[in-house]
């Protein structure tokens, strides 16, 4: 029924014997140090991390009399302890001898608390160790002292700068096995020293080390008289932290708005940075009002102020509308508010990157829909090299250009790392595909918005060619993309062209917004990613109907330049005419029988041509300036 | 303006952060989602985080309980007077039909019993209510396959986590989409260490149940695990070697399959000093731990917490 195991014991360890009640008061005063430990199982990482839970006390003898049972079946250390067993905890990750995942360790010590992210040293599992970077304060990088840098280091230290990591500790470990030569550390040293210019990492540290003896480890040891200073526990007692948080930008993303009674409203969220006081003045975005704190509430008692990363609930004194996704700040320090923005890439999904793809981006607590428009460059991990690359496979890392359905409140990662990360969630599997440090760098504007991407011959094997097509139906396959204002007259234009051509005997087709509308394109909306996705079908469908020998005339307003460009583009220059119907504003609204530009001047339709945004001329064929005086046989 | 250092948090505060911007993060991603209580300590402090993390309002989703039929008296009684006195929404369910075979520990085996009771029930309970996030209590510093599990933890429509294919999990951005019947299982409590609990049910008077505490009960000893004399149901061959012994529990779950110690810790005081001086971690009192060697993980794979 049972299986057997004896009553627990009750040895005492040698722990300090103080009052329980000192010690917990002392105990509570500590803060909490994450940090992160990169280097593969070679360079003796487990080793370190068994002998720091080990030597702070913290391992249980239970969990060390599984070990040494363990050790015998599988153990790789011969018939010492291997510490190794006591973190790989899967039964996978044991067969295979390797950690594959990011595993958690706590410990502590009389001065702090410890979270150890502790990641794997392989290549092929980058998308790991980013995770157990993307939260820690501090990294401790191995390096073999027998092997010295090698690529593997050069990885991790630029992994650990792209994700912004201040304080790192190299340990060179295994001294033992180099008979603990001082010049072996010391050219060590230097060569990480030379490596790591190009990197920014503000605060770099070294410790020889033989995890295996413990030396260095706790104590100094006798082994290494040389080297004067701290061990690796004394480092990471000491180390300051409190620094690296940012205390100045304000940056308060609403996660969720509480009502419990008509009398209280809340804005519940994480304080992002800065630094808030009951009284301060603080606007919300993206809407622009400003208010001011009535109060703050941080775990059910009401404070003065409230600082990162605290969870605290606020409440403004006037009522304004405010909802998941929307940020409080303060009013000459406002984020970026931008649709369109670059940052660094990681690419984690199994399937490469499709630059066609629609994706959910999470960035603070707001969720978006977002596509990456071009790749800049893939950086090599192991030499830094930037190279062009027209996609990301699996642990691929870059520079990306992006657009959201809807502008993202963002600061650079760099200056802050809560409103400089995102994610993106692939809409049909789920996965997290990537994840984004953004750059502040590149005026939005002259980002390419890409709708456009390379035709592959391969795609049509029909026996019967476009040529072939054109000459039974008489006729030379054309698009006519007719652009302008809404209500300008494009409509009237197609339709008499369209008569005209099919009187010749011309076979030909109008397509126009509100047809594909209404059916192919039902779930886009009016922002520009989705209007720039709708020209993009749009596109492709008539460059089909092209193929076919059809003559299509495309009527869309179509006002960014840029778009008609890369239309152009898919279509093919040699099948395309641009006419532009150049109504005047005041006409195009005198002939508005829908109201649309009224309801724009009121801002209910964002976006509108004319109204809050520009069209863009400079792109036509053929301007008709006067509808009146338009002869049709003139267009084509 | 104060000077940075006055911008502190201690290590409690630091997680209680975490924790309420996980909890608040469910609340406002997931249309329905429910906190697991197993009236444990651990939950007991997850219930207070969601507590918090609503102030002044209530907690906006129900706790369930999935009762094995076989939880000491004690727990069923404090779980009821603490719902009741906290307006809690407590859903509580039970396999019905391995009720009716009169499935239990003496007579079926901890497997058996722990399948049908607990993994099987849990399973038939989120079904049920269709429930898309199931908070758990589960810390990672209790047991190894536990370490490497996310906080965010994906299961598929059979309730299944595969270690080998998890989401990654950076920053505090925490991807929470599923189609529908699948689901999240979130462990807001992921970083904190024992110790870490019990210091924050002391600072924060948080009620538990008080079978943690010693006191003279009767016991009796089962291939070295003390098990209470809880109820008739335990068989009178066992019942008739009963002894009174001071002890109390580290852990708690079903009576025939929880060990006590003993231990004079009637206090928390006591408790820590008890946890920081002995040398066994507590989920050596759970039996069904040692059934198998990576029997914990077996389990998470199956569906059980």
């Amino acid at each position: 029924m049972m299986s057997t195991h004896n009553t627990p014991t009750h040895q005492h360890t040698n722990l300090p014997t103080k009052k329980i009640e000192d010690f917990l008061a002392q105990d509570e005063k500590k803060d909490l140090l994450r940090l992160l430990t990169a280097g593969s199982v070679d360079d003796g990482k487990s080793t370190l991390i068994g002998r720091l839970l080990n030597d702070s006390k913290r391992l249980y003898d239970d969990q060390l009399e599984t070990l040494v049972r363990d050790s015998k079946r599988v153990g790789n250390a011969g018939e010492e302890i291997d510490y190794a067993l006591l973190l790989d905890g899967l039964k996978a990750e044991r067969e295979q001898g390797i950690t594959i995942d990011v595993a958690y360790r706590y410990f502590s010590t009389s001065k702090r608390k410890f979270i150890i992210a502790d990641t794997p040293g392989h290549e092929q599992y980058t998308r790991n160790m980013v995770t157990g970077a993307s939260t820690a304060h501090l990294a401790i990088v191995l390096i073999d002292a027998r092997k010295g840098v090698i690529t593997q280091t050069k990885r991790h230290s630029f992994l650990i700068s792209l994700l912004g990591i201040k304080h790192v500790i190299v340990a060179v470990n295994k001294m033992d096995l180099v008979d603990y030569q001082r010049d072996i550390f010391e050219q060590i040293r230097s060569d990480y020293l030379e490596f790591t210019t190009r990197l920014s990492i503000p605060d770099i540290q070294f410790v020889p080390l033989s995890a295996l003896k413990g030396d260095n480890i706790v104590d100094r040891g006798e082994n290494m008289p040389w080297y004067r200073g701290n061990s690796i526990m004394n480092l990471l007692e000491d180390i300051s932290i409190s620094g690296d948080r940012n205390f100045i930008d304000f940056r308060f993303p609403i996660q969720l708005v509480s009502r419990p009674n008509s009398e209280y409203r809340g804005f519940g969220g994480r304080i992002a940075s800065g630094v808030i006081r009951r009284g301060d003045e603080v606007v919300a975005l993206p809407s622009g009002i400003s208010s001011r704190v009535e109060s703050i509430e941080s775990m059910g008692n009401t404070v003065d102020f409230a600082f990162p990363p605290q969870s605290v609930m606020l409440t403004l004194e006037d009522e304004i509308d405010l909802s998941r996704g929307d940020m409080l700040i303060r009013k000459n320090n406002q984020p970026q508010i931008e649709r369109h923005f670059e940052a660094m890439l990681v690419w984690m999904d199994e399937a490469d990157l499709d630059l066609n793809k629609q994706f959910l981006l999470k960035h603070t607590t707001q969720k978006v829909k977002a596509r990456v428009d071009a790749i800049r460059y893939g950086v090599d991990v192991n030499t830094l090299q930037r190279s062009e690359t027209k996609t990301f496979e699996l642990n691929q890392i870059g520079r990306v250009v992006l657009t959201s359905t809807r502008p993202l409140l963002f600061d650079s990662y760099e200056k802050n790392r809560q409103t400089g990360s995102f994610i993106l969630i692939d809409p049909l599997t789920h996965n997290t595909s990537a994840v984004g440090m953004i750059i502040n760098r590149v005026h939005p504007e002259k980002l390419p918005s890409k709708i456009a991407h390379k035709w592959s011959k391969e795609t049509n094997r029909s026996l019967v060619t476009t040529k072939e097509r054109e000459t039974q139906l008489s006729q030379k396959a054309m698009t006519y993309w007719i652009t302008g204002l809404h209500a300008s007259g494009k409509n009237d234009v197609a339709y008499d062209l369209e008569r005209y051509l099919f009187d010749l005997g011309k076979t030909v087709i109008v397509l126009n917004g509100r047809m594909l509308r209404s059916g192919l394109n039902r779930e886009l909306g009016f922002e520009k990613a989705d209007r720039d996705e709708n020209l993009r079908r749009v596109a492709e469908m008539t460059k089909l109907l092209n193929d076919q020998g059809l003559i299509v005339i495309a009527v869309f307003i179509s006002p960014d330049k840029d778009t008609r460009v890369q239309v152009k583009e898919i279509i093919g220059a040699a099948h395309y005419k641009e006419i532009f119907i150049n109504t005047s504003i005041e006409d195009c609204q005198a002939r508005d029988t829908e109201g649309l530009y009224n309801k724009a001047a009121k801002g209910k339709i964002r976006y509108f041509p004319g109204v809050d945004s520009h069209y863009e001329s400079g792109t036509a064929d053929v301007i008709v300036d006067n509808l009146d005086q338009v002869k049709i046989q003139d267009l084509v | 303006m104060s000077k940075p250092e006055s911008y502190k948090l201690t290590h409690l505060q630091e997680l209680e952060a975490e924790s309420v911007h996980v909890i608040r993060e469910v609340a406002s991603e997931f249309e329905n989602p429910v906190m697991m209580y197993s009236i444990g300590k651990d939950s007991s402090v997850m219930v207070k985080l969601a507590q918090k993390a609503f102030a002044p309002g209530k907690i906006p989703f129900p706790l369930l309980h999935v009762d094995s039929n076989w939880k000491f008296k004690e727990m069923i009684k404090f779980r009821d007077d603490f719902c009741q006195a906290n307006e809690i929404n407590l859903i509580v369910h039970k396999n019905k039909e391995g009720v009716k075979q009169g499935i239990g520990p003496f007579t079926h085996g901890s497997k058996i019993h722990t399948e049908t009771m607990k993994t099987h029930s849990l399973l038939q309970a989120l079904d049920l209510h269709e429930f898309d996030a199931a908070f758990g209590g589960a810390r990672r510093d209790e047991e190894k396959s536990r370490a490497k599990e996310r906080i965010f933890s994906f299961r598929d429509n059979f309730h299944q986590w595969d270690p080998k294919n998890q989401r990654p999990e950076l920053w505090n951005l925490y991807n929470t989409e599923v189609h529908r019947g699948e689901s999240i299982r979130v462990f807001p409590i992921s970083n904190w260490t024992e110790l870490d609990v019990w210091q924050y049910i002391r600072q924060e008077k948080i009620p538990i149940v008080p079978l943690y505490f010693a006191k003279p009960r009767e016991v009796v000893d089962v291939d070295g695990q003390l098990i209470l004399l809880d109820d008739e149901r335990m068989p009178q061959e066992l019942a008739t070697k009963k002894t009174v012994r001071t002890v109390r529990f580290r852990t708690l779950g079903c009576y025939p399959l929880t060990g006590a110690v003993e231990s004079e810790a009637d206090t928390i005081e006591k408790i820590i000093e008890e946890m920081m001086t002995e040398t066994q971690s507590e989920r050596t009192t759970r039996v069904i731990d040692f059934d198998q060697d990576g029997s914990m993980e077996q389990k998470k794979r199956e569906g059980y917490f």
